[in-house]
């Protein structure tokens, strides 16, 4: 890594959702604010800044990680994948799709993060269980759905019922979906 | 569930006889998530800003209660990018305190004036080229405090001791209203039983994952502020936000975004911070940008009122209450905030909930503490006086030896006699609520759950069944928050009641439907539902229909009773679209009429097609119809007004103002909601599991169920929040401790389960579809039903929230036996810091050197500056004393302190005490260390111990972190001593950033 000046700003080029794109940041500036306010590309969103909330995910060269603990710097010449890339002809990929049919968002304000992460973690685990896939999820925090939605979004697009004989369901209902 | 994605009327064809599918009803999918799911939606933040936009960091008081004596903003004016500093002395030269709902002597001011009252007030302003130059010169602004005893429980308000906060009003008791409703003497003295109950509900809030932003700008020439924020309303706020500004509302144009990041109430909290922007670019001449942190969220937003219950019932033998005595306190903060003390009040008109309770007398206070002011917040004020109430139920089933599902049953309001009115005045519209409870017991299969809790009793353990019957006001009365004053001051101030909802639908020369509403939307489907009411209005496709939710006070119709708060959409803006759609298409009709010739009473509307009734080949196109207004208004009929807008504006016909005898209906409509909570506690642990949980809804008219789920999930789970996990927490000595989502914990996907969802519709008399609010229910019913599982699990009474292991251990739990006394070493005397954490230590090291080395090592200012971490030099302040700028981070924070450094006690070369105090942006420390040395054949033995008090943000964010930061520090020290009397170096290690971020969050090992 060149030795970087805290007080000047460093050019930083990154490779964003295949599309390569050069901004200016200095040394402490977040990837967070980076993509958001020198790239423009605002539909990754910051919900704490500290870590914890995960609205913030993206994939770091294929791998889901916090902008807002991921120093701008940190990202020069790799590869940055945003929720603008999932869908890039503007066909929602069937996770897309599949949030919308389950209501899995409302105010959206954590759900880039929450794609983001499942993008990556599908990959690597094509069907969870419900318990695995909460306990991945725990590392997101939503406010508005109860989670339910998305994990009936999941569980429909890997193929498999949501909610049957599993602890974290107190519903008893064996079937995803709505009334 | 596939088939109705696609709208209904998209499948009818547009021939001879069109037809269009109803609407509303339809569980359709939203048409805002396209958007939102390809990040393509534009929340505040992501808006443009102007050219020249300064961005603003805000400085804030690290006590809970001091008098400010002075701030030097030299420093942070000077300094590279920043334009300028703002304080409470501009606060006063160009605005004016906040309007306060009770006539008691209390200024508030945007910008603290004189005095800080809770941890986190806002104290100044930097505005600079960007966030981080502001931050950084938030450290160079020196503020000097002298500190004030806290007032830090409702409890400790009501006894009267404790420095008043607002001097002048003399008493930390803000106000008190006695009410009387029903002969309560008569009905006690008549009753078999009387059976009470406290409670003590906490502070907690809904925490929207999107923080406030604001933008504003001030235009010199026309001295009108414009401002750009994620506020929700209620606009009854604006008023209060241009009379801070000194301007008329004219001269406050506010717009709200596209897209809001969830509101939950909270956003109505946004509002200060309005006019504190407002005043900074007036001061900067410049447009000013301001986004909010999580720290600053948590600390200093906004909470839901804590509240102290205090209920004794008259109680029939059978279980029946034939009279209730309330006292309730309300814990509002530091300030009395606008629309407080709406808390309070919001429920007056069912204060005795789903029951018939005939007699009523209670007594409302409202207590201010040295915490955050309280505001909107989902369940508003109904998670408090349900856990009064329901908790009073299940206690009078343990009392009489009842099932506690019979007394519900005994005492809810019958069916037959719908629409009920309360003792206090709430008309309980509609609703079958025995059959709603009936219905939740069979579907939802209490008969099994009792199978489980027996077989779990049984096994010997630890299992409970609880219940919360309710009901769910909605729309909001503008006149329930004159309550609190008197009759005669109510007739001073003029009469205050509706809630007025208004909705604009307009049609374009091609026919596309516009629809907007003043409802300021935060994830709620507002776009989806609109375009189903409107759609099916005018027999038109789903995405005919444009639907805006942005919002302008220069442009839009509005009322004071605007925007998204009280579950008002489905109710009175939904309804008051679908009126302004009738209006409209029936001047369309009128002009089709004149075209095919036929009665505008015959004209229909369907498939995109203007027909005749009797003879649909007789019809023109939609377009073709809306057209006409635009393209031939003199080709129209005499007297035939062009169709081209329509807004309408709707009041809820029973919202009256307060009587002479303080009667009120609060809420238009109230919806039924009946919980089931089945629980298992793990012995071991002290941890709640919730096993079942079964919600059903009586909300009316549903329009659309996807939608009515959605916001019954997002309740519950800020409910099981609420129970089981939330609490803004503060030191007793007034030190917040919640400042992260890593200390405030919100539950994730793996703490709330997915409820089973009943409901049963009985639609309002009151509202133009039948439809009433259900946005909030679960988060006044569920706490409560938690709870009374809890409570029959442990066959203990639980009196507050959240059950936490920690306070279920300290219930279930035998006490630890007491530490030998030998153990205890004396503990070190805590610094008398008001707000401040405070931290104790002891321990051992050997250095390498004699005792004279060391001594003239920690005497000699220059090494000394180089052992202290984070100094680079000692300036001679005096003998042996020293004024020094040290840099310290504590977990995710660095903070650079100003600090006095001093050694004294000083006893060559055995002993001394090495003490300091600094403060920074960041908070302020002190703390002192007494230091001895022993000659050893090592060398020399030093034995020090040292107490300490941190406060302000550091505290907040870094509390669990502080103990081993201040362990690691002092171990900094001593390597370095000993590095230095020629020891073996410290080895230095150096974990990626992120590693210790995540490690000092607790999130790695
Ligand atoms: S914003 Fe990055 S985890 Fe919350
Ligand atoms: S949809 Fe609002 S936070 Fe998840």
């Amino acid at each position: 890594m060149p030795s970087l000046n805290a007080q000047t700003k460093h050019p930083v080029t990154i490779t964003l959702n295949d599309g390569t794109r050069t901004g200016h940041a200095s040394p402490r500036m977040l990837l967070s604010d980076f993509l958001r306010h020198e790239l423009g590309a605002h539909g990754t969103k910051v919900g704490c800044e500290h870590g914890v909330c995960g609205a913030c995910t993206i994939r770091l060269d294929g791998v889901a990680a916090r902008a807002c603990l991921t120093l701008a710097v940190q990202a020069d010449g790799r590869r940055v994948d945003t929720v603008e890339g999932l869908a890039p002809d503007g066909r929602m990929t069937t996770l897309q799709d599949a949030f919308n049919r389950h209501h899995a968002l409302q105010c959206g304000f954590c759900t880039a993060g929450i794609l983001m992460s499942l993008s990556d973690y599908l990959e690597r685990v094509p069907k969870p269980t419900e318990t695995e896939l909460r306990d991945m999820l725990s590392g997101h925090l939503c406010r508005c759905t109860g989670y339910a939605g998305i994990v009936r979004a999941v569980m429909d697009v890997t193929g498999q019922a949501s909610g049957n004989a599993d602890a974290k369901d107190a519903s008893g209902r064996k079937e995803p979906g709505h009334v | 569930m596939t088939a109705l994605t696609k709208a209904p009327s998209e499948l009818a064809p547009a021939a001879a006889a069109p037809v269009s599918a109803a609407l509303i009803g339809q569980p359709i999918p939203r048409l805002e998530d396209a958007a939102i799911l390809t990040g393509q939606a534009r929340y505040t933040d992501d808006l443009p800003i102007k050219p020249g936009t300064l961005h603003a960091a805000i400085l804030r008081s690290p006590h809970a209660h001091a008098e400010i004596l002075g701030i030097d903003v030299q420093a942070a004016r000077a300094m590279k990018g920043v334009a300028a500093v703002v304080t409470g002395e501009d606060a006063k030269r160009f605005a004016a305190p906040f309007l306060v709902g009770v006539r008691a002597p209390m200024e508030h001011w945007c910008l603290a004036v004189d005095r800080v009252r809770y941890p986190g007030e806002p104290v100044a302003v930097v505005l600079a080229d960007d966030r981080y130059l502001a931050e950084d010169a938030l450290d160079r602004i020196e503020v000097r405090y002298r500190p004030l005893p806290v007032v830090m429980s409702i409890d400790q308000a009501l006894s009267g001791d404790g420095e008043p906060l607002h001097p002048a009003v003399g008493s930390n008791i803000v106000n008190t209203r006695p009410f009387g409703y029903g002969d309560v003497n008569a009905a006690f003295e008549a009753a078999e039983h009387r059976i009470s109950t406290t409670v003590q509900y906490p502070r907690n809030s809904c925490t929207p994952m999107e923080c406030f932003v604001v933008m504003a700008d001030y235009d010199q020439a026309d001295g009108a502020y414009e401002v750009l924020s994620n506020f929700s309303g209620p606009f009854a706020i604006h008023p209060v936000m241009a009379k801070a500004l000194k301007v008329p509302g004219s001269k406050l144009r506010l717009k709200l975004p596209p897209n809001s990041g969830g509101s939950f109430g909270n956003k109505q909290a946004v509002f200060p911070y309005i006019v504190i922007m407002g005043v900074c670019a007036r001061v900067a001449g410049r447009p000013v940008k301001w986004v909010e942190d999580r720290l600053e969220h948590l600390m200093a937003a906004t909470s839901a009122t804590a509240r102290r219950t205090d209920l004794e019932a008259a109680v029939s033998g059978d279980g029946r209450i034939l009279g209730l005595r309330m006292e309730q306190t309300d814990d509002v903060g530091a300030y009395l905030r606008a629309p407080e003390p709406a808390s309070l009040y919001r429920n007056h008109g069912n204060l005795t909930g789903a029951y018939r309770i005939p007699a009523l007398d209670v007594v409302n206070r409202l207590a201010v503490t040295n915490k955050t002011p309280t505001g909107l917040n989902r369940g508003f004020g109904g998670g408090q006086l349900y856990f009064a109430i329901e908790r009073l139920m299940h206690r009078i089933a343990v009392t009489l030896g009842l099932d506690p599902l019979d007394v519900i049953r005994r005492n809810l309001v019958p069916a037959a006699e719908m629409p009920y009115t309360t003792a206090s005045g709430g008309i309980l519209d509609s609703g079958d609520f025995l059959a709603a409870v009936e219905a939740a017991t069979t579907d939802g299969g209490l008969d099994e759950l009792k199978a489980r809790r027996d077989k779990a009793r049984a096994e010997g353990r630890l299992y409970g069944i609880g219940y919360a019957a309710i009901v769910e006001p909605s729309i909001s009365n503008m006149g329930y928050i004159t309550t609190v004053l008197t009759a005669d001051e109510r007739r001073k101030a003029g009469p205050k009641n509706g809630a007025q909802a208004s909705a604009t639908v307009s049609v374009d020369p091609t026919g596309g439907v516009t629809v907007t509403v003043a409802s300021a939307p935060q994830g709620q489907g507002h776009r989806t539902v609109l375009s189903q009411v409107v759609a099916e209005v005018f027999g038109l496709r789903l995405g005919d229909i444009a639907v805006n939710t942005e919002f302008d006070t220069a442009k839009d119709a509005w009322s004071i009773a605007a925007g998204n708060y009280s579950s008002r959409f489905a109710g009175a803006v939904a309804g008051t679209a679908h009126i302004a759609a009738t209006r409209l298409r029936d001047k369309l009709a009128k002009l089709a009429a004149s075209q095919l010739n036929v009665t505008p009473e015959d004209i229909r509307f369907a498939g995109g097609r203007v027909f005749a009734a009797g003879n649909p080949d007789n019809s023109l196109s939609f377009s073709r119809v809306a057209a006409a207004g635009h393209w031939s208004p003199g080709t129209l009929a005499d007297g035939t007004e062009a169709a081209l807008r329509e807004t309408a504006f709707w009041t809820p016909p029973p919202l009256k103002a307060p009587t002479e005898a303080d009667i009120i209906n609060s809420s238009a409509c109230y919806g039924f909601v009946f919980d089931i909570c089945a629980v298992e506690i793990d012995p071991v642990t002290a941890q709640v599991r919730i096993d079942k949980y079964v919600t059903m809804h009586d909300a009316g008219r549903i329009l659309n169920p996807l939608m009515v789920e959605g916001q019954i999930l997002g309740a519950f789970a800020h409910a099981v929040g609420t129970a089981l996990y939330e609490e803004y927490a503060y030191g007793s000595d007034g030190r917040f401790l919640s400042g992260t989502f890593a200390d405030y914990l919100v539950p994730t996907a793996c703490e709330v389960p997915v409820p089973v969802m009943l409901h049963r519709e009985s639609p309002s008399p009151f509202t133009p579809l039948g439809a009433k609010g259900v946005g909030e229910g679960n988060s006044m019913s569920t706490p409560v039903c938690i709870a009374n599982a809890v409570a029959d699990a442990l066959g203990m009474d639980i009196s507050t929230l959240p059950l936490t292991p920690a306070r279920i251990a300290a219930l279930i739990e035998k006490p630890e036996v007491a530490r030998p006394a030998s153990l205890d070493a004396a503990p070190p005397k805590a610094p008398a810091i008001a707000g401040g954490r405070g931290l104790q230590g002891e321990g051992t090291r050997t250095v390498p050197a004699s005792p004279e080395q060391v001594w003239a090592i920690l005497l000699d200012p220059k090494e000394l500056a180089a052992l202290l971490p984070g100094c680079d030099a000692l300036d001679l302040a005096g003998p042996n004393a020293y004024r020094a700028e040290v840099v310290v981070g504590i977990g995710p924070v660095r903070a650079r302190y100003l600090a006095e450094v001093e050694l004294t006690d000083l006893d060559p070369p055995r002993a001394l005490t090495l003490s300091g105090r600094g403060s920074s942006a960041l908070g302020f420390g002190e703390g002192s260390g007494h230091v001895t040395l022993e000659a050893t054949a090592d060398g020399t033995r030093v034995v020090y111990r040292y107490d300490a008090a941190v406060g302000g943000k550091v505290a907040a964010v870094g509390g669990r972190m502080l103990d081993s930061a201040t362990r690691m520090l002092i171990g900094q020290f001593f390597d370095r001593l000993i590095a230095r009397a020629g020891g073996p170096a410290a080895v230095e290690t150096s974990p990626s950033l992120l590693t210790r971020l995540l490690r000092l969050l607790g999130l790695r090992p």
